[in-house]
């Protein structure tokens, strides 16, 4: 091996939320350790779900970041942007880094998180897109949806959604293109995306879901696209928006497992020794299966990454992770919906909801055995944090279930202050 | 070292759910009265109401999956603010607490969150039963922090021991120019003199005998001062030492006005030994010399020990001390007080601090109920703060005027699940007595 290899304790790949919280909680048992993040992006760490808030001028670009240069300083960590990882070397203890460096660890986080899945339509290559996962994405996008006058959107999960909302807003004319047949398919059931679908149509977009593209060519406009169907539309802003997938080409060779992404178990390790992974690159045990799921949402990338940690810095405190429980929260022009714990109905399960078409507030809930196992809300608020505890504890509802569908607000709170205060 | 905060406690028991809070704080946050604004949320029914409040998290999740960076804890108050300039509205936070401190205010369409009005809750005032308090003890605890601790790390006492807390806390406080004379009991039982010829503190330490601590002590004080030396003469005794066979030296230099601070950490038995009783065991109590069942006492049938406690301290003020008070662990910000007097009235005269201390291992209660067991107490009347002073008598420092009926404390513990119905109205009859008997101290010196 060459003369001297730089070493590090502690290298965690990624700068963003389950790598963030890695670090707070090895600080938390081990404040000395030597600890090196290494990340693809140029900037300080920030999270991809604020950036539709940076595309529609909320957030100013220069605000977002979670930490500063003062905190890794504090907290003894050398952070270092523009340094992806290349190739992973697990047999040797040891990452090569983008620019041909190498850097020896004792234990490794990979929190490198996803990207934009990119579908293979014919010609896709011939035409300039957008995607949204980096700030400079996001700074991009905000500069040429202030020159748009006709949209296109391609996947209308909640990424393209909150994409199309910013686009309706600048004035643009914007059409939604989704495979399915319904929107943020995954999160809402069709009543829900039925609202806002809704919503969408009153501010003026359109929305053509059931539909595929089959061919993209470059036009005066912009893009021409072809769908199934045989329509055609021009674009002088497309966005691609059709999912996302891991990030974790450097595992090439490395002997760690994965499937659709790093497999990890419940303390978040890798099939490899010294290696873990956390967030949206992992797929760790899902609360609802037995079998490893992605769930690349925010919160549980944290927590993810908080299990890790803790694991990597030995901490006997660790608590194991208990299965991903999917969470969304949504707004959309001033709405708000929030879904909280699996969309399918188990066997044998029980679905209640209701509806006040005055108010526009839906609630359905999901129950099995007494027991919440999903609880999706539009325009109707509860507390998303107390529904996940009663979904995760298993609490049996079947005394209280009337109550807490009429005022899931207030009768989770009780619950809750009985239960786990 | 990590800094504790003020906080805002909740007691459910006298809560009896009449949402006044929540209009105060709806009005000083929203300017309306409009409760389902209100930061702080009374939720239940009939007569079982709770609480949903940002509990100002050490590790909060709230901050964690904030994706905009818009909320944050600050170091010094310990508060998670909120930065409407940053928020994005997305109601993440509202998924990752799991405690609904944090929600949705529908009228405004942001989040909202208890920001303890920068250290002035509105909450707090507007309850008309006491049931919220604006916790401040916090204070006292970082300044401590500041102090060094004068024992060894690692003494040997039992899980839970109030002792140790407070006897960490006296000295931190009493500081380095200390002679500690501590008798035999739990005080050198779990290290203050130490073992293998190095002492558990880092200031002089001594072991007198039973019988004449304060004598001693007087005696060192004296020598210090004749070479010319201040110095803090710090007794820490047991109720066992100083109410029994210490006694007389007890008495004796209290009479003579020996310039020293003698503690009692009275936890009513010798429980160091095996838990015997003291002339401090109050009247029905377990102890391994007054035993429960039937024969057990020289073939008799016996229910816990048969005569009432010993009143020490108003004993003590029939010396006309310098200072005298009573304290507990569960009124810190009390206690740091009479510690402080205590400490100044040490140079002039004799001052004397008796500190109600329970015993998990002795009156048989779980390890963490220490300082419920103390707070119930004093809410009970079953013991009560007051200090004393020549110049200005007597004056309760937590006056209760409400007090619970005393079974909330005989049923915390062990030592007194055996009572029967005659036994537990003759305590009651005696915390009433005691009550009326104190309160007459009281008011000759306000009235008189
Ligand atoms: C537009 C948008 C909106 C979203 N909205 C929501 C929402 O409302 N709710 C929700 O729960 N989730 C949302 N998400 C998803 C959420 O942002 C992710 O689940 C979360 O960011 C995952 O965190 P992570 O740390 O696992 O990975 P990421 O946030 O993806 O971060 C990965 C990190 O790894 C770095 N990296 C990647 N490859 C390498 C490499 N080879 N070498 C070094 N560094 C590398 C990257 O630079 C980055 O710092 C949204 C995502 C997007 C893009």
């Amino acid at each position: 091996m060459d003369q001297a290899m730089e070493q590090t304790k502690y290298l965690i790949v990624g700068s963003s939320h389950a790598a963030l919280e890695a670090v707070s909680a090895i600080r938390m048992h081990d404040p000395e350790g030597s600890l090196t993040v290494v990340t693809r992006d140029a900037h300080l760490p920030y999270s991809p779900t604020v950036l539709p808030y940076v595309v529609s001028g909320k957030s100013a670009p220069e605000r977002i970041f979670l930490r500063d240069d003062d905190f890794f300083a504090r907290n003894k960590v050398s952070y270092r942007p523009k340094a992806a990882l290349a190739a992973l070397h697990a047999d040797s203890n040891t990452a090569e880094l983008a620019d041909g460096s190498h850097l020896a660890y004792e234990k490794l986080l990979l929190a490198t998180g996803a990207s934009p899945a990119i579908p293979p339509i014919p010609g896709i290559d011939t035409v300039s897109y957008h995607v949204l996962r980096t700030l400079d994405d996001a700074l991009k996008l905000r500069d040429a949806i202030a020159k748009s006058k006709q949209a296109v959107v391609l996947g209308a999960g909640l990424v393209g959604m909150h994409a199309a909302e910013n686009l309706v807003k600048a004035g643009a004319s914007v059409t939604i293109v989704e495979m399915s047949d319904q929107l943020t398919a995954g999160y809402f059931d069709k009543v829900a995306a039925q609202m806002i679908e809704q919503a969408f149509i009153d501010n003026g977009a359109k929305i053509m879901t059931g539909n595929r593209v089959v061919r993209l060519e470059p036009s005066p406009v912009g893009a021409k696209l072809t769908l199934e169907n045989g329509t055609t539309l021009e674009a002088d802003l497309l966005l691609v928006a059709t999912g996302v997938k891991p990030e974790m080409a450097y595992l090439n060779g490395s002997g760690v497992e994965h499937g659709q992404g790093i497999l990890v178990d419940d303390r978040m390790q890798t099939s490899v020794a010294n290696v873990w992974a956390a967030g949206d690159c992992a797929q760790a045990r899902g609360f609802f299966t037995d079998t490893q799921v992605m769930n690349a949402i925010l919160p549980d990338a944290t927590v993810q990454g908080r299990v890790a940690g803790m694991a990597m810095a030995g901490d006997p405190g660790i608590k194991e992770y208990p299965g991903g429980v999917p969470l969304n929260t949504y707004h959309f022009f001033g709405r708000h919906a929030i879904s909280v714990g699996s969309s399918k109905v188990p066997e044998g399960g029980e679905v209640v909801t209701r509806f006040d078409e005055k108010t526009g507030r839906y609630l359905k809930a999901i129950f099995q055995d007494g027991r919440l196992t999903g609880i999706f809300g539009v325009n109707e608020f509860f507390d998303g944090g107390v529904m996940c505890q009663l979904i995760l504890r298993r609490i049996d509802l079947t005394d209280v279930k009337e109550r807490l569908l009429a005022n899931p607000l207030a009768v989770g709170r009780e619950i809750m202050s009985k239960t786990w205060r | 070292m990590v800094r504790a905060f003020n906080t805002i406690a909740f007691d459910a028991a006298k809560c009896d759910g009449c949402g006044d809070c929540m209009v105060a704080c709806a009005q000083a946050k929203t300017g309306t009265d409009d409760i389902a604004r209100s930061r702080i949320q009374i939720v239940g029914r009939e007569k079982d109401f709770e609480l949903a409040l940002c509990r100002q998290c050490a590790d909060p999740k709230c901050v964690t999956v904030c994706p905009a960076g818009a909320l944050g804890k600050d170091g010094e108050t310990g508060v998670i603010g909120w930065d409407a300039s940053k928020c994005v509205d997305c109601l993440l936070c509202t998924v990752g607490c799991a405690y609904a401190g944090i929600a949705l205010d529908e009228v405004s369409g942001h989040v909202s969150k208890c920001d303890t009005c920068d250290g002035n809750p509105a909450c707090v005032p507007a309850c008309p039963h006491g049931a919220l308090k604006y916790i401040t003890t916090a204070n006292i605890y970082n300044e401590v922090g500041d102090w060094e601790d004068l024992f060894a790390p690692g003494l040997a006492g039992c899980q839970g021991c109030n002792t140790e807390l407070l006897m960490r806390h006296t000295l931190r406080r009493v500081g380095p120019d200390t002679v500690l004379a501590t008798p035999p009991g739990c005080v050198p039982g779990m290290g203050s003199v130490g073992f293998n010829g190095t002492t558990g503190t880092k200031v002089p330490v001594f072991h007198p005998l039973l019988t004449n601590t304060a004598a001693m002590l007087a005696g060192i004080k004296r020598q210090y001062k004749r070479v010319g030396r201040e110095i803090n003469a710090l007794a820490i005794a047991g109720d066992g030492g100083a109410s029994d066979v210490g006694f007389q030296s007890l008495s004796g230099a209290a009479e003579r006005g020996e310039q020293m601070l003698f503690m009692v950490v009275d936890n009513e038995g010798y429980m160091n030994t095996g838990m015997q009783r003291s002339s401090c065991t109050p009247y029905g109590a377990w102890t391994s010399t007054t035993p429960v069942g039937a024969g057990c006492s020289a073939g008799m049938p016996s229910q816990g020990k048969t005569q009432d406690a010993k009143n020490l301290p108003l004993i003590m003020v029939n010396h006309r001390c310098a200072y005298v008070a009573t304290a507990s662990t569960a009124y810190m910000e009390d206690l740091y007080e009479k510690l402080d007097k205590a400490l100044l009235a040490s140079k002039t005269g004799f001052a004397y601090l008796h500190v109600y201390s329970p015993c998990t291992t002795g009156w048989r209660f779980p390890t963490h109920q220490n300082m419920e067991v103390a707070r119930k107490a004093v809410e009970t009347n079953f013991v009560m703060l007051w200090e004393f002073t020549p110049q200005k008598g007597l004056r309760f420092t937590k006056p209760v005027d409400d007090p619970l009926p005393v079974t909330e404390y005989l049923k915390v513990m062990g030592r007194f699940r055996h009572l029967s119905e005659d036994q537990i109205t003759h305590i009651q009859g005696k915390v009433v007595e005691n009550a009326k008997f104190v309160q007459r101290f009281s008011e000759q010196a306000h009235g008189g």
